[in-house]
């Protein structure tokens, strides 16, 4: 059963998206039987990196060798069959099946077509008994923690013999307790001679648990090291590396200007807590923190798109109920979601349709009757404006590069002329041109007197324009800084490092 | 009726939209225009496939190409295309509708029981109140309920169709042989039936509306990204409540059409009302709306139901059996619809 252990080596990986190198030129060695981590900033590539390892996602370039055996699987069932067996982020078992049922999905005991039951029973209590794993097989599986759905993949790696088990951000919804329970797990794994790819940006816990550490910074591999070489400053030192080429804006600083928004006291059960803070006129507030400490959940709550428990939001000093995105709007508040296709874009109507949408009384007779002429007049002197190419009202969004596309949304808020923008995420999967063009489109905007919320992955980007930077951690902020902090300052409280920090 | 202009929002291609206008010429890209014309063949293959259609017929039969019988083949499918037409607003909007049929026979059947019980002018108010109250009670279960609209139509489907009996009984509801009832149905102005009067005027104006105002607008934005169009401020649920009253007070006037056509008021599921629901939700289909809501016009389902009544009308006229219309029909609606994703899918 448990063959010899097998060594990963992947050569010069490449993969594209959309114009976008998500990995370049990678090349890591994995050794068999050892715990090896992934670690990166947001967007550096390690998740792609550990989907390519288990067929997920197949590489343009660059070739992954198995056992020093050359392959290229087409799916995770390709890799699986192999012994590479991948536990992703999101947990794939057959919710409405057993936990039996979900172990041996696919590599049921069988005779004569029919899966034998009693026989999967005992393999199921073998197993178990022979890893230590205390699950009942009988429960379903939809309704478990996200612990023991865990438990349960593991228990279907190890059920079809992998000998490759590739986990992504596997803690990164657990508590302390069921992250021992799972290191404790990983380690009777490397104990065994299972080789573990471990992708996560829970430094602690690499410097724990790993064997080496394979640094990535945007797709790029910096190093790969043992992690008794490493702490978590050099790590986060590696992952951001010198200040990357973000424009630098002059920031002045406006205490007397008035308060635009204020939060206060807004929390959302499990996700956020006792949020704070205000926006004055012409203030650019940046947010950082990793993915998953509620910065987004932040800007969705304020701007009426989630539910919240308790708090309450102001602009202009008058407190507003705000229950709905309308109600936002009618508050004056403008949000651009995070992810453009899935919350912001019509892909298939028009440039000049996906401006208006949210002001389309302005172009329009008292009867709801629409004045197109005056809708496309209106549109494109603004598309040129923000100099979208192309500049054409009737061109379908669908058709326009990211970065176009981006500013098509911002054409749609400034349409409206907003008191307070809320930019999630405004220049992801952006070219560098288009990227330069919206930041300085956001500092022309605050300089006008807009209060600006900016939520970024980016640090540069949050630095290179914020008059105030917030970090938030585990759904509260934590620490709060002025005008151009240090890089390596706003990563140490983002990771929950240094002394003033609360994890 | 198919002189509709070109939904402006639907993103029309660049160079398509209006090549006369400055903003067409903006654009001179070599790769957006080898994909205008794929998507070309996808938006308007369909005109070119009916003008194809119909010079064939015209050739092929010399009784096709008088007004006498194209006249008839607008009137026998005037109530298919009223309820299409209105239906083609839920359908933009993502939504879908299968009641259709059964609104259509319970607002047929409550109308001819106001007929005969209440009086007869109560017919034409009770018929199409009994159709909007019907599409309410299924836009109320898809957004408030959040029950999947597929199911959800499905079972009202069953419901109404069961009350229709119970009005019934089983049988036919004779109305009083009052012309007051009967015009719409029985009579014309000049050579054209009041049906196909109706049918135009209900298509002009679902097209206009869609085309040309605001809520039309927020239609196209909720079919193409319910999510964005939410984060835009609108006020999504009342909208999609509203495409399934409109759907149902057409189908409850379709239902009174044929009452006064027929006289009568029946429950009897194997004639139109049994088919209804998917021959409409075909010719829109057929035309080019998209089924998963955000791309379409109601111009487009007119062109879609016409086709469908031309393969009847000219596979009569040339004496082909009944079997075959299905046969083709079923056909022509994988093709248009096939046609359309390979199309979706390189682009």
């Amino acid at each position: 059963m448990s063959a010899a252990v097998a060594p990963v080596r992947l050569v010069s990986i490449g993969k594209r998206y959309s114009g976008t190198k998500a990995l370049d030129d990678v090349s890591v060695e994995v050794a068999g039987g050892t715990v090896h981590a992934l670690v990166g900033a947001n967007g550096a590539g390690k998740s792609t990196l550990g989907k390519i390892v288990g067929g997920v996602i197949r590489p343009d370039e660059g070739q992954l060798f198995i056992d020093d055996r050359p392959v290229s699987y087409k799916s995770p069932r390709e890799a699986r069959v192999d012994g590479i067996a991948t536990i992703a982020q999101e947990l794939s078992p057959v919710p409405h099946m057993s936990v039996i049922e979900n172990v041996f999905f696919g590599i049921e005991p069988r005779r004569s077509g029919l899966v034998q039951w009693r026989r999967m029973r005992s393999q199921y209590e073998e197993l178990v008994s022979q890893w230590g794993f205390e699950l009942d097989g009988n429960l379903k599986v939809g309704p478990l923690r996200t612990a023991d759905k865990q438990k349960v993949e593991i228990l279907r790696a190890v059920a079809c013999d992998a000998r490759v088990i590739v986990m992504d951000e596997p803690t990164s919804s657990l508590t302390s307790v069921e992250t021992r329970t799972l290191h404790r797990m990983i380690r009777m794994l490397r104990e065994r001679g299972r080789t573990i790819v471990y992708v996560s940006h829970f430094l602690d816990e690499v410097l724990e648990l790993a064997d080496t550490v394979t640094v990535l910074r945007s797709g790029r591999l910096v190093r790969t090291a043992p992690v008794a070489e490493e702490t978590e400053e050099s790590l986060v030192a590696g992952m951001f590396g010198a200040a990357a080429e973000a424009e630098h804006f002059e920031k002045p600083q406006r205490p007397t200007a008035p308060v635009i928004l204020e939060v206060s006291g807004l929390a959302r059960k499990g996700v956020l807590r006792d949020i704070s803070l205000q926006i004055r006129a012409g203030e650019i507030v940046g947010l950082a923190g990793l993915v998953g400490s509620g910065r987004s959940e932040l800007a969705r709550a304020i701007a009426g798109a989630d539910p919240i428990d308790g708090g309450s939001i102001a602009v202009d000093g008058t407190p507003r109920n705000i229950r709905s995105p309308a109600d936002a709007m009618a508050a004056g508040m403008a949000f651009l979601p995070e992810s453009r296709k899935d919350d912001g874009l019509f892909l298939e109507l028009s440039l000049a349709a996906n401006t208006t949408f949210a002001d389309l009384s302005s172009v329009a007779s008292r009867f709801g009757v629409l004045r197109l002429a005056l809708e496309r007049k209106k549109t494109s002197s603004l598309l040129k404006s923000l100099s979208v190419e192309p500049p054409v009202s009737s061109a379908k969004a669908a058709n326009l590069s990211g970065g176009n596309q981006q500013k098509v949304l911002f054409a749609r808020w400034l349409f409206r002329n907003p008191r307070v923008l809320i930019l999630d995420e405004p220049t992801r999967g952006v070219d560098v041109a288009a990227r330069a063009a919206i930041h300085r489109l956001i500092n022309k905007l605050a300089a006008e007197g807009t209060a600006v919320l900016l939520i970024s992955s980016e640090i540069e980007e949050v630095l290179g324009l914020a008059h105030r930077v917030l970090v938030m951690r585990r759904g509260s902020i934590t620490r709060e800084f002025g005008a151009d902090p240090s890089m390596e300052a706003v990563m140490e409280a983002a990771f929950g490092l240094g002394g003033r920090t609360s994890a | 009726m198919s002189a509709q202009p070109s939904d402006p929002v639907a993103g029309d291609p660049v160079v398509a939209g209006d090549p006369a206008s400055a903003d067409a010429m903006a654009a001179p890209r070599v790769r957006s225009l080898r994909r205008i014309k794929a998507e070309h063949i996808r938006d308007y293959g369909i005109v070119v496939f009916a003008v194809a259609l119909f010079a064939y017929f015209s050739v092929a039969s010399s009784v096709f190409l008088t007004s006498q019988n194209l006249l008839n083949l607008v009137f026998q499918n005037a109530t298919i295309g009223v309820a299409a037409c209105a239906v083609t607003y839920t359908i933009i909007a993502g939504n879908f509708d299968l009641s259709l049929g059964s609104i259509f026979v319970l607002s047929e059947v409550l109308a001819a029981y106001a007929a005969v019980h209440i009086g007869v002018w109560w017919a034409f108010p009770v018929g199409i109140l009994a159709g909007a109250v019907m599409g309410l009670i299924n836009g109320l279960l898809v957004t408030k309920l959040r029950v999947n609209a597929f199911l959800a139509t499905l079972a009202t489907a069953l419901s109404f169709g069961g009350i229709a009996v119970g009005v019934t009984h089983g049988g036919l509801l004779i109305t009083p042989s009052s012309s007051v009832f009967t015009f719409i149905g029985q009579h014309k102005a000049g050579d054209v039936q009041y049906p196909v009067i109706i049918f135009a005027v209900v298509a002009i104006v679902l097209q206009l509306v869609l085309a040309y105002t605001v809520f039309g607008r927020h239609l196209y934005g909720i079919g193409d990204n319910r999510n964005a169009a939410r984060l835009s401020g609108l006020k999504v649920d009342r909208t999609v409540i509203i495409t399934f009253v409109v759907t149902g007070a057409a189908c409850g006037l379709a239902g009174l059409i044929d009452a006064s056509t027929t006289g009568s008021g029946t429950s009897d599921m194997s004639g139109l009302g049994g088919s209804l629901a998917l021959l409409a939700i075909a010719g829109v289909a057929l035309g080019g709306t998209s089924i998963f809501g955000g791309v379409g016009a109601v111009w487009r389902t007119v062109l879609g139901v016409l086709m469908l009544g031309m393969i009847t009308n000219g596979f009569d006229l040339l004496a082909v059996p009944d079997y075959w219309q299905n046969i083709v029909r079923g056909i022509l609606i994988i093709a248009a619809v096939a046609i359309s994703t390979v199309i979706e899918r390189r682009s």
